[in-house]
């Protein structure tokens, strides 16, 4: 099988500061290389400023990559022009953190879910509104709802707006940076589920970055580690987590609350 | 043993701009006793920030205490006047914020802010203020203590910020601290490392500590007792290890019973859904006063009684108890 999407040697570096010059360059990414297989989900995990997130804006063509090759299905998206970008971004889509923010809070719920379609002239107005009413429904959001603005909603509720937005121009591959980070426990197991649910019925592709292990454990076929923009450790999910290979996965794992310890062990070998 | 802080019947209601009362809390009685930690657990609505402001007379002007008591080290804060209060506020009694980044001056370097604390509520003279700080913030960071403490917030990183706070808290040997959240923003293993460093600071200063949390792992091994809250009310106390490993209220078992496996059982429902507790927080909290328990709607075991009336604390044994109908014999 062909892998949905390949990153090879991507690397990403910013320039910071520089009015006095004393410019600083960042390395964000170094020699990243990946695939993700279609109708799979790779969790990607790592501390704070590993770079997980800038990876996801690079994969998603909302940042130019500084060098370094990524293909989408047969596409090589590095080498595409903003018209190409433009043309294969539809089919990768994000979903963020803070749907708080995320969200235009002066929109309501079917406006936000049919913007994209609006933004990419796909079909006439009526039919607009009847795919977005179809996809909150889809996402579990009751159809009287969905005249009310974000704040009229619950955080996980608001998340099934951001959820069903993304779907709206039916990607191949959902990128989720923390999608259910600030959520509270029940209703990440609700958010979870329903990532299941629809990665089984829409035939999607995750990227799901996160901090949680034992949730990337749950939901992901594989499991990528990054650290200070370089990917250290990637493999099935249950091997990574059950026998970790690198420091910074051991780390990880000691540091994450209800993952078991037990793989971290001296081994008997 | 008298405790530290006695929490009597509190009541706290907010009113809304329409002039609408809701009750944020209702019925909240706890105790605490020197020296322990008491992790608050509750979702969202839960009332437990509220809880966290109402302790310090803190709450916002359209919140009010309308009922109860709450006794400090023997004084009621109901009763303090407003410079009284100002006195225990960060000097016995003090409080971590929830964000860290909004919590600190942003245009203030970080020694000053905690030097600020002491000087409000010591008779130091400047110097000495200067080197209290100092020490202060050598217990708190391992290293390059000079260093952090000439920075400003915004070079530190989520974690360090934290560590500022609670040197802070810590600033004038206050007996007891309220934290709200104060990890919630960063990565686990920074989280691992603010638990950690509580752990040690509890036992040098003698503190008593109530942790609030939405995150119920983040209690295992940390607290003692756990107070566990939904819509506003204790539906569930005891020591943390009988609350956390049996819990005996459907809520708080139906909230353990989401998180995700732990890795091993994970792989047998690898992918698989997780239960959930059904409905939203939300609309239950709109459920008249006083006439049913406030979780029957997501409830899975209820009875009919539980849409008559509000179920009280039922003691199960000496040190947990439960407010469901279920446990009455």
């Amino acid at each position: 099988m062909e892998p949905l999407l390949r990153a090879e040697n991507v690397a990403k570096r910013f320039e910071s500061g520089g009015a006095f010059g004393s410019r600083q360059e960042v390395r964000a990414l170094a020699g990243v290389t990946f695939s993700i297989f279609p109708r799979t989900t790779l969790a990607v995990v790592g501390p704070s400023g590993s770079g997980k997130s800038t990876l996801a804006l690079c994969l998603a063509c909302l940042e130019p990559v500084s060098s370094g090759r990524i293909w989408f299905a047969r596409t090589e998206v590095t080498a595409l022009d903003a018209e190409g970008q433009r043309a294969i971004r539809p089919s990768i889509q994000m979903v963020f953190q803070d749907p708080a923010s995320s969200l235009n809070p002066r929109m309501s719920a079917l406006e936000l879910v049919s913007e994209p379609l609006n933004i990419h002239k796909r079909f006439d107005k009526p039919e607009r509104r009847d795919r977005a009413c179809d996809l909150l429904q889809r996402v579990g959001l009751p159809r009287e709802k969905a005249a009310h603005r974000p704040d009229e909603f619950s955080g996980g509720q608001r998340q099934r707006i951001a959820i069903a937005r993304a779907l709206a121009l039916e990607p191949k591959l959902l990128i989720l940076d923390e999608a259910l980070s600030a959520l509270d426990c029940s209703v990440q197991a609700q958010m979870a589920n329903l990532l299941i649910d629809l990665q089984a019925s829409l035939g999607l592709t995750y990227v799901f970055i996160t901090h949680d292990l034992a949730m990337a454990a749950h939901l992901a076929d594989e499991i990528a580690v990054m650290e200070r923009g370089q990917m250290v450790e990637m493999g099935a999910a249950w091997s990574v987590v059950n026998a970790p290979q690198h420091a910074v996965t051991r780390r990880l794992l000691l540091a994450a609350p209800g993952v078991c310890h037990s793989a971290l062990e001296p081994q008997a070998v | 043993m008298t405790p530290l802080l006695d929490v009597q019947n509190l009541r706290v209601s907010y009113t809304a701009r329409s002039g609408q009362s809701s009750t944020a809390l209702a019925n909240v009685s706890f105790a605490l006793q020197p020296g322990e930690t008491l992790g608050v657990l509750g979702e969202s609505g839960s009332g437990k920030s509220t809880l966290a402001a109402a302790l310090l007379r803190l709450l916002p002007a359209n919140g009010r205490i309308e009922r109860g008591a709450i006794y400090f080290e023997g004084q009621d804060l109901l009763r303090a006047t407003p410079r009284e209060l100002e006195k225990i506020r960060g000097d016995r009694l003090a409080l971590i914020f929830q964000e860290p980044s909004l919590a600190l001056h942003p245009a203030i370097r970080v020694a000053e802010q905690i030097a600020d604390v002491i000087a409000a509520h010591k008779s130091f003279a400047r110097r000495a203020v200067r080197e209290h700080a100092q020490q202060i913030l050598a217990a708190v960071f391992p290293s390059e203590v000079k260093r952090i403490g000439n920075s400003y917030p915004h070079q530190l990183s989520g974690g360090q910020r934290a560590r500022v706070l609670i040197a802070q808290a810590i600033s004038c040997g206050p007996s007891l601290i309220v934290a709200d959240e104060p990890t919630a923003s960063l990565d686990p293993e920074t989280q691992q490392e603010i638990l950690a460093l509580f752990r040690a600071l509890r036992q040098k200063f003698d503190l008593s500590v109530i942790w609030i949390t939405h995150n119920p792992l983040l209690l295992e091994g940390f607290a003692d007792r756990v107070l566990v809250c939904y819509a506003g009310r204790v539906v569930e106390t005891g020591p943390a290890s009988s609350v956390l490993s049996s819990p005996r209220h459907p809520y708080t078992q139906a909230l353990l019973r989401c998180l995700p496996p732990s890795t091993e059982r994970g792989l047998a429902n690898h992918k698989q859904c997780l239960p959930v507790i059904p409905g939203e927080a939300f609309v239950s909290v709109a459920a008249a006063e006083g006439c049913r328990c406030r979780f029957e709607p997501r409830c899975m075991e209820r009875m009919v009684i539980c849409t008559e009336r509000e179920p009280e604390m039922i003691q199960l044994n000496s040190t947990h108890g439960a407010s469901c109908f279920k446990h009455v014999d």
